[in-house]
């Protein structure tokens, strides 16, 4: 598919330029995302912070753990800093002392910490948004186990709870989100990691959170090309998600669909939707048939869309197109007629119309 | 004497030049370097970029080999000089490189495997877009047909994919700043390969293989001996020559995917496609295509030709691939194919998409229809066109 520029919507338009203007105030948020403490997210952070300081931005550091590791305390010592308020023994982020100082670059570490109770924000990730709202731009460091959303997968490997988290959608917000990578060995015998055992498990654990870091940042990436794609008309899919589109009817044995579409998405880290074309009254027998198959896809963790439209090749291929999909799934009916041996039929119709798009048929 | 045990092979992977492959790889020799581990370089690119190559300094370097090719005198890799000084550890910069014509071997890839089987290890660095099995997807996104090509499981070897990472926008802040490139190269750089959309797309790739990568090595699957019976008549019987154990599906049926090969330049595609997704679904892949007697006629000779040749392009992809001859065929080739996968217990088939619109393509579409309309106990996958404004 190529990315054709096409007219845009009034609304793409006024979304760009909401956008854009959004874009000249607001402060720029730029997160290091690591999967387990010792990967070197503070390094890379404070190490962008000096070079940008060096280069004669206005830089100063907002927040960072205390007390620093080795290799970041020569970083520390080349940065201004604003010391963290004491409050009740919890050092909180100064946020009134960094507005009344209006760098242009401010560091923060340590994004899912609370604030004590009584202070303006419960969160330190909602202190950030305020110096982004004030223009300040931010960098900032996160460990996969404080995304909220992430949490389940994340304690599932460490057997560890955490209390204090940060939204997944804070993230999907950032401008730049860049995943700070190292071979889980690397991890090893750091302080904050604080896992003991078998070496073997623990290069184990690193590594499955190292996957989930990995797969999160393509899930940010996506999100922000798609938005970069809206934002420009562009309309194009470029397939860096592998999405499957399961198309049910009330007569479609859908078992067989339904399973391989799961374990296709799952493999692939991908999407699963299932797609019914509503086509004039169901009888009952019919109805039931359907509820049957889609409780089925809903079970499996596909996401359900009732279609409309007269032609369903036409409104699956629409919203296959709309929605990126790079694998259609379809049922091959046993009472063809004879004609379709040589146009194919419907699924002849769909197989030429689907481009850019892999096609399943699937034995009914 | 027993052979040494084969060397540790990790990648940098990143997703466009400049992200800082090699300059990560060199920070990482440095390490080893004071930590005592007996390193060299074997190969190194220096782009002209100062800060990379102060990473070099105190770190031995193997002299290249001089090639003369055509009355031009080209620099290589000296892999011979490499085994002799045999160290502990080499630096290889840019895997997917082609050697000249002339050298041992033809690709830098196969050099690396010549050091690793001789216990060298080896750190090297590669972009996404040189992965053979994104090809397609690389020219869909980018308008770039990469031809220095990597097969996948060359990368699956590695002992560690690591994921060098920048924000497409520091990357394109670096070039406006000439660190990637001079700034006439720079120029055209930005207007084709460096457009945002089409380094986020690549980055986004990166990362979804790095995790793919990662998770192959934490996540071994479940082994089974074939649960299948592949027994056959006619000699069509498929000889498992891919891993001795595999994973059983909870349906009880194991996962073969059979592709089916033509002479079209469009096979290229199904192949890669197939493979990529057999890899990621732990199946089975075999390829498959379909011989016509000569008979003398040079159209189908051509034919064959093609045909042959892709078939070896599944087999540099480790693909079981062979050539159904026309005595056990009969004389309808969509029912030779569907017996056969039927036979050898294939679960999928894949093929190419009939070419042409309209009429004219309902008609041509040939052996791809047959094969749908016969296939009532087989998945079948039609593999898109995932070309540049898509399939004509």
């Amino acid at each position: 598919m190529t990315p054709a520029t096409r007219r845009r919507t009034p609304e793409e338009l006024l979304l760009q330029v909401q956008a854009e203007e959004a874009q000249d105030k607001r402060g720029r948020l730029k997160i290091f995302l690591g999967y387990a403490s010792g990967v070197g997210k503070s390094f890379r952070m404070l190490d962008e912070g000096r070079r940008r300081a060096e280069r004669g931005q206005d830089v100063v550091v907002g927040a960072i753990q205390l007390p620093p590791t080795p290799d970041v305390e020569p970083l520390l010592n080349k940065l201004e800093a604003i010391p963290l308020r004491q409050v009740d023994g919890v050092g909180v982020m100064d946020v009134p002392a960094i507005l009344a100082r209006m760098p242009r670059v401010c560091l923060v570490d340590g994004l899912a910490w609370n604030n004590p109770a009584g202070s303006m924000n419960a969160s330190r990730w909602q202190d950030v948004r305020q110096l982004l709202d004030a223009g300040i731009a931010v960098i900032a460091s996160i460990n996969i186990q404080y995304i909220a959303e992430l949490q389940g997968a994340v304690e599932k490997i460490t057997g560890k709870h955490v209390t204090q988290t940060v939204p997944q959608s804070f993230l999907f917000g950032t401008d730049e989100i860049v995943v700070v990578d190292a071979p889980p060995e690397m991890c090893f015998g750091h302080s904050g990691q604080g896992v003991a055992g078998d070496p073997a498990r623990i290069a184990h654990q690193l590594s499955e959170l190292r996957e989930i870091a990995l797969l999160f940042a393509a899930d940010v990436v996506d999100h922000q090309l798609e938005t970069y794609l809206k934002q420009n008309g562009v309309a194009a899919s470029f397939g860096t998600q592998e999405r499957v589109m399961v198309c049910l009817t009330p007569r479609t044995s859908a078992t067989a669909m339904i399973e391989s579409g799961k374990r296709n998405a799952d493999r692939f880290h991908g999407e699963l939707i299932a797609a019914h074309v509503r086509q004039g009254q169901l009888d009952e027998l019919a109805r039931t048939a359907l509820e049957r198959n889609l409780e089925m896809a809903r079970q499996a963790g596909a996401h359900i869309e009732i279609l409309e439209g007269d032609d369903p090749i036409e409104a699956i291929l629409e919203f296959a197109r709309e929605r990126g999909i790079t694998q259609i799934f379809v049922g091959h009916g046993v009472d063809s007629k004879w004609w379709h041996r040589w146009t194919g039929g419907p699924v002849g119709r769909l197989i030429r119309g689907a481009q850019g798009i892999d096609v399943r048929v699937f034995p009914q | 004497m027993t052979p040494p045990a084969p060397g540790k092979l990790k990648i940098y992977l990143g997703y466009a030049a400049g992200v800082g492959k090699t300059y990560q790889m060199l920070t990482d020799a440095q390490d080893l370097h004071r930590q005592g581990h007996d390193i060299v370089i074997g190969y190194f690119e220096p782009h002209g970029r100062a800060d990379t190559i102060a990473k070099t300094e105190g770190l031995e370097t193997i002299p290249r080999r001089n090639v003369e090719y055509r009355g031009a005198v080209f620099e290589e890799m000296n892999t011979d000089a490499i085994l002799a000084r045999h160290p502990e550890i080499c630096v290889v910069d840019e895997f997917p490189h082609t050697n000249v014509p002339g050298s041992a071997r033809t690709k830098r890839w196969e050099d690396v495997t010549v050091l690793l089987e001789a216990g060298i290890g080896v750190l090297t660095t590669m972009n996404i877009q040189h992965l053979e099995s994104l090809n397609d997807q690389v020219w869909q996104i980018s308008g770039v047909r990469v031809r220095e090509t990597i097969p996948d499981w060359v990368v699956k070897q590695a002992d560690q994919v690591v994921m060098v990472d920048v924000t497409p926008g520091a990357l394109v802040n670096r070039l406006l700043r000439g660190v990637v490139y001079s700034q006439e190269k720079s120029k055209k750089a930005l207007e084709n390969f460096f457009q945002e959309s089409t380094l986020g797309a690549l980055r986004e790739l990166a990362m979804r293989q790095t995790a793919h990568e990662s998770e192959s090595h934490h996540a071994e699957p479940q082994r089974h001996e074939p649960a299948v019976s592949t027994h056959a008549h006619d000699g069509a019987q498929l000889h498992d020559s891919g891993p001795p154990a595999q994973l059983l599906y909870p349906t009880g049926r194991l996962e073969r995917i059979l592709i089916l090969v033509t002479a079209d330049p469009s096979s290229a595609m199904v192949i890669r496609r197939a493979k990529r997704v057999a890899d990621y679904l732990h199946a089975d892949c075999i390829a498959v295509a379909i011989e016509r007697p000569t008979g003398g006629n040079k159209i189908v000779a051509a034919e064959r030709d093609a045909i042959e040749r892709h078939l070896n392009f599944a087999r540099n992809l480790h693909i079981d691939a062979r050539l159904l001859s026309a005595e056990a065929v009969t004389d309808d080739p969509a029912k030779a194919v569907v017996e056969f996968a039927r036979v050898n217990g294939v679960t999928q088939v894949f093929l190419a998409r009939p070419r042409g619109k309209g009429l004219a393509g309902m008609l041509r579409s040939g052996i791809e229809q047959r094969v749908v309309w016969l296939s009532r106990d087989m998945q079948v996958t039609i593999v898109a066109d995932r070309t540049r404004g898509g399939a004509a």
